[in-house]
């Protein structure tokens, strides 16, 4: 009998080792089939042939570094210094910075001996390479761009055709076509931050400004700042508070309309289980419809702008807060509402003192959360719903040059997050540890 | 005699203050109340002054957009099942893109989260080096991920995944570090005191202990992720979002493509929340009769 109930038992045990067994193997298997399928159903190795290595240099240049182009116009021999090449940029007539002097002759120095010339005769241009030799181009209208180099061969980092030449040193660049001249020097650095050229405060130091703020100029220096042309601090600033707006709306509007229709959906609330049955399937409804959804429908009916993302946040909020408040209701201890009811209080008082007094943790804790979460959803909407950072972060990335602005955004929303995550988690302690005191 | 008469007065005294105290509570909760609605309708103004439509305009509007979309769509019934057809790769990219985001995603957090976790950590030095990490990670949206990687590697599922996998690892590694942290270290001691090398202690250790609870909060994850798919598929990486935006700048006239799409993405996101909250369901109810044997 005993030998009988071993031999089940190691059977039994055997069975349950084999099956642990096969499934230690099998889980990691699938997962693994799984990624590859995915892998080749994605067109991964398409991608990584079509990847544009050029596309990732330039973005990573550019978030940490600017370029300044001097520019001259070979049909009437206007030479323009911009930084970034924008008309926002542009240095005033016949002034540049420091290492480019404008006179017949405009004489750029890209330093470590790096010298381009620009001729005032042929739309001439010499370019003379520490190492390598003086080379010199004219263009000409009929012949296209005339070059001459010092050795016979072309080294790789010219790159020349009969109507166009680009040289890239490690100092700039430097490119020739029929029509225009110019030369790209790199910098590191955000330039024109603070202020913009056509603000008296540029180039100033730091101290000087403060000093300058302090006697009276801190206005004038404070417009300055804020309408920086180039990184329009002002409109930044505005759309951070439009997406924090849109998060603030959508979550507590969802929570104010949630709130009493949770009560419908409770089990130990509903006044007919009809009614609570319809409650929960409108919550299933409002959330399988999603964000997106409701997104597209509310920007027909309203337009764009922020008023649609805070409704679109608010609406889809409303079923999962419906969801969450009437489980929270369901959980309250019914103990409570008759102490509160033995006093002979009025249904109100009963929900005033027995319940709300119970729910208010979860209802504040699970608020808060959403606040935090709802703050990156308003990113993501605002990018369709046109409103706050969401549509500016598109806009950079649209134009496809600005990455310097773009990686500027991406640090903002950062910061939001992080600040929005660290205020709702304060918030959290402060009320519910609050409210744990009163009780 | 004279006690009885100072704790009458002391009493008396309790009851003032007592309700001194009420009305200064009171007083502030309606503070409160009042400071809140404020934000809330000077909110909607603003919010409303900036809008391109106005709110009350718009409330009249609001079914608009539906109705057109029932009407025309109903007329056009029958070519239903062919638009499902048509439609359905685009969805299974969509789901294909939220499982494979949410499970490289948790492969991370795993990793995250056992370093970042007190009794656990490889290297218990660089435990906040790794909660940063996971913090920056759950901060970054998706949407700027996969907007960078568009431009990089050109509109399709792998932004979208790589976007959503980055958020996925932040954000189930914080959940999973707190499940980690309700787990009993004493198998880890057994496992060390066999010589157990620190994967060997994590996997017959702790994994064990912890596994139903990720596994919950890993689907909870997925049904979030397949929204989140949609959405940047609108932004131009692919899927269902896509062909939502293709089907509906085309306006009318093609409005039954943009309520069969309409309609696929909600089945999908229905019956997907329904399948993950029942197995959660079992996750969770199992762990719980386990802990309490």
């Amino acid at each position: 009998m005993t030998m009988l109930d071993t031999a089940d038992l190691k059977g039994s045990a055997d069975r349950v080792m084999s099956r642990k067994r096969i499934v230690s193997f099998a889980l990691p298997a699938l997962v693994l089939a799984y990624l590859t399928y995915v892998f080749f159903a994605f067109g991964v190795p398409d991608l990584i042939a079509k990847a544009s290595g050029a596309n990732a240099r330039t973005l990573i240049a550019d978030t940490y570094s600017h370029k300044v182009h001097v520019t001259r116009d070979n049909r009437n021999g206007a030479v323009r210094v911009a930084i970034e090449g924008e008309n926002k940029g542009t240095y005033p007539d016949g002034e540049g910075p420091a290492w480019v002097s404008l006179d017949d002759e405009t004489v750029i120095d890209l330093g470590d001996g790096h010298i381009i010339t620009y001729l005032p005769e042929n739309n001439g241009v010499t370019y003379n390479v520490p190492g390598y030799g003086l080379m010199t181009f004219e263009v000409s209208r009929s012949q296209g761009v005339i070059q001459n180099y010092p050795t016979d061969d072309t080294p790789d980092w010219i790159n020349a055709s009969k109507n166009r030449v680009a040289v890239t040193t490690e100092a700039g660049r430097l490119s020739i076509t029929r029509n225009r001249t110019e030369v790209f020097r790199y910098f590191v650095g955000w330039e024109l931050f603070f202020f913009t050229l056509d603000s008296p405060y540029h180039g100033m130091g730091a101290g000087e400004v403060i000093r300058r703020a302090f006697g009276g100029e801190a206005s004038a220096i404070a417009h300055d700042f804020w309408s920086n042309k180039m990184w329009r601090h002002g409109d930044v600033a505005w759309a951070i508070f439009e997406t924090i707006l849109m998060a603030f709306l959508g979550t507590m509007g969802g929570a104010i309309v949630a709130l009493p229709l949770a009560f419908l959906a409770a089990r130990n609330f509903a006044p007919l289980p009809a009614i609570r049955v319809a409650t929960r399937r409108l919550f299933d409804f409002i959330r399988g419809v999603d964000a997106l959804i409701w997104t597209i429908i509310l920007s027909r009916a309203f337009g764009l702008g922020p008023l649609t993302g805070a409704l679109a946040i608010l609406i889809t909020d409303t079923g999962t807060f419906g969801k969450l408040f009437s489980e929270a209701l369901e959980n309250v201890d019914k103990k409570q509402i008759e102490g509160v009811q033995s006093t002979g209080a009025k249904p109100i008082q009963r929900y005033r003192f027995g319940v709300i007094p119970q729910i208010t943790p979860v209802l504040i804790s699970q608020i808060l959360y959403f606040l935090e979460s709802n703050t990156r959803s308003a990113t993501v909407i605002g990018a369709i719903t046109g409103g706050g950072i969401g549509l500016l972060l598109t806009q950079a990335i649209i134009t496809q040059k600005d990455w310097e602005e773009v990686s500027y955004y991406i640090m903002l929303i950062i910061i939001m997050v992080i600040f929005m995550d660290w205020l709702s988690g304060l918030l959290r302690r402060k009320l519910i540890n609050g409210n744990e005191g009163g009780q | 005699m004279a006690d009885t008469t100072a704790s009458t007065r002391d009493l008396g005294g309790i009851h003032d203050d007592y309700m001194a105290l009420t009305r200064q509570k009171r007083l502030y909760s309606l503070v409160l109340l009042i400071i809140f609605v404020a934000l809330m309708v000077a909110g909607f103004s603003v919010a409303g002054g900036r809008n391109a439509g106005s709110f009350w305009g718009g409330l009249d509007n609001f079914f608009d957009y539906p109705s057109e979309l029932v009407i025309e769509a109903s007329g056009k019934l029958s070519e239903f099942p062919a638009h499902f057809v048509t439609f359905f790769p685009a969805l299974v990219e969509t789901v294909n893109i939220a499982a494979a985001a949410t499970l490289l995603g948790a492969l991370a957090a795993i990793f995250l989260s056992l370093l970042s976790t007190r009794g656990m950590a490889r290297f218990p030095a660089l435990i906040p080096v790794f909660r940063r990490l996971m913090d920056i990670s759950r901060a970054i949206p998706e949407i700027v991920v996969a907007l960078v990687l568009i431009f990089i590697l050109g509109g399709g599922p792998v932004p979208a995944m790589i976007a959503i996998a980055i958020h996925t690892a932040g954000a189930l590694g914080k959940l999973f570090s707190e499940v980690n942290e309700n787990a009993d270290l004493k198998p880890l001691d057994g496992l060390t005191s066999v010589g157990a090398t620190w994967g060997q202690k994590m996997a017959l250790g702790i994994i064990p202990q912890v596994a139903p609870n990720w596994l919950s909060y890993a689907l909870l994850r997925f049904e979030i992720n397949v929204r989140a798919s949609a959405i940047l598929g609108f932004v131009g990486a692919g899927g269902l979002g896509y062909e939502l935006k293709n089907a509906i700048s085309w306006g009318q006239g093609r409005y039954d493509e943009a309520a069969a799409i309409f309609l696929l993405l909600f089945i999908t996101i229905v019956v997907i929340d329904q399948t993950s909250s029942h197995y959660r369901d079992r996750l969770t109810h199992g762990a719980k009769s386990e802990r309490r044997s």
